[in-house]
């Protein structure tokens, strides 16, 4: 059986971390597993973890009034599940849902944040990794904004 | 269907060769696929990736992607968007249209052979690299892993769903398709196109792509793809311009040095990178 610390260095948000690094990240990790349409994180909740994803699919979704709930993002395997617990107020901005049987690694955000405050070079590294991931939602949130697929867009 | 014992003629470039609809699926709210069958005349076989010119007599001439050719039988795929298209897409069985073409360089398939291929296809480019998919199908031993990667404004505005569903219960092929968004009944990926390319299971340095679809998203997907160290020259993306003569000589299509109706429509990222990224005005 793998340890946390070995499900992290094959996660590609945490690729290249020193040893000494990831053992730290791990003291905060557990295995999670939801089942199909297990609800995950819910809207104004406090942010106080992120999800590495294994196996499976979770949506991010939206309420809205008349249309009900919409998915506007999927998050898969070697993709990360959560950024609102980076910066204050540490509330989710939006529903998630497991869309199948999800496995994940769940890192303790609270835990997390101590340690970066502790160590500013590991703090440092991991904003780095989750500005990168932050550029490339935004990047293609912006596609999506522009209605890549619609008659005037070509 | 049999055909009548007709020779394939090549007629000057100009004149259209009469086909007779023979099918008519709609597809889409707005998009209509056609089987057409020659009346008297036949046009040479297209290569994949080739466009034929298709004349709404009496209003006008549109170039359009061939979709599949079977034994004569022409498919294509349009989209109501003008008024010729939406004059094509007004046809029923037994209308005729006429036909100029196939024009055009294709996608170069032997460049692909002994390599994984990726497909990426979005909105209505699907049609055009079909013809790719469908020859993955048939000659699969000849290529090593192969992914399609389909991109779709919704659930509902999915091209040939009924052959998506057929390509994904194949073992030899893995298909992936996104949405920009869905309801929670949806079951698959939602997300721009461009994010499946980083867990595509393909061995990049190994990778010949097929990319068609909106200008906008094949800038994105090919930089994504060089990104993950496909091989630019290795990058195959079929443009779409406005195509009126469709031999080079009226310039419409003109893209920098290049006619994309006679140097195009497919033509490698690096040969097209730079002109795509200057705005037209």
């Amino acid at each position: 059986m793998k340890s946390i610390s070995d499900l992290l260095s094959e996660h590609p948000l945490f690729a290249g971390l020193a040893p000494e690094a990831l053992e730290l990240i791990a003291g905060c990790g557990k295995n999670v597993h939801f089942g199909q349409d297990d609800r995950i994180l819910v809207e104004n909740e406090p942010a106080d973890v992120f999800y590495l994803i294994r196996v499976g699919r979770v949506a991010l979704e939206v309420a809205t009034p008349r249309r009900g709930p919409l998915v506007i993002e999927t998050v898969g395997p070697g993709e990360v599940l959560g950024v609102s617990w980076m910066l204050p107020p540490y509330r989710w901005s939006f529903d998630a849902r497991a869309v199948d049987s999800t496995r994940a690694v769940a890192i303790d955000a609270a835990c997390l944040r101590d340690k970066c405050d502790e160590d500013p070079t590991l703090g440092y590294e991991l904003f780095k990794r989750f500005a990168g991931l932050v550029r490339n939602r935004l990047q293609t949130t912006r596609l999506q904004l522009i209605d890549l697929y619609g008659n005037d867009a070509s | 269907m049999t055909l009548p014992d007709i020779s394939i003629v090549r007629p000057a470039p100009m004149t259209p060769t009469m086909y007779r609809v023979v099918s008519r699926r709609q597809d889409l709210a707005d998009t209509v696929s056609f089987e057409m069958a020659p009346i008297d005349e036949i046009v040479a076989p297209p290569s994949p990736g080739q466009f034929n010119m298709l004349w709404a007599f009496g209003i006008g001439e549109v170039p359009i992607s061939v979709a599949g050719y079977q034994d004569g039988i022409l498919l294509h795929t349009i989209r109501a968007v003008g008024a010729v298209t939406n004059a094509l897409v007004a046809c029923r069985v037994g209308d005729e249209i006429g036909v100029r073409g196939p024009f055009g360089v294709g996608w170069n398939l032997p460049q692909a052979v002994g390599r994984d291929v990726l497909v990426v296809a979005g909105g209505l480019g699907l049609a055009p690299v079909r013809p790719v998919i469908t020859e993955l199908i048939t000659q699969r031993a000849d290529y090593r892993r192969a992914v399609v990667l389909v991109g779709a404004r919704s659930p509902e505005s999915l091209l040939y769903r009924d052959e998506l569903e057929l390509w994904r219960g194949r073992f030899d092929l893995d298909v992936e398709i996104t949405v920009d968004t869905a309801p929670p009944s949806w079951r698959g990926d939602v997300g721009v196109v461009t994010r499946l390319i980083d867990r595509a299971p393909i061995d990049p340095r190994n990778t010949t792509a097929f990319v068609c679809g909106p200008e906008v998203m094949m800038r994105f997907v090919a930089q994504a793809l060089v990104d993950r160290q496909v091989p630019p020259d290795e990058v195959l993306v079929s443009l779409e311009r406005n195509m009126h003569c469709a031999i080079g000589h009226c310039g419409h299509c003109q893209l920098g040095p290049d006619f994309i109706c006679k140097d195009g429509p497919v033509m490698r990222w690096p040969r097209v990178e730079t002109q795509l990224r200057i705005p037209e005005r």
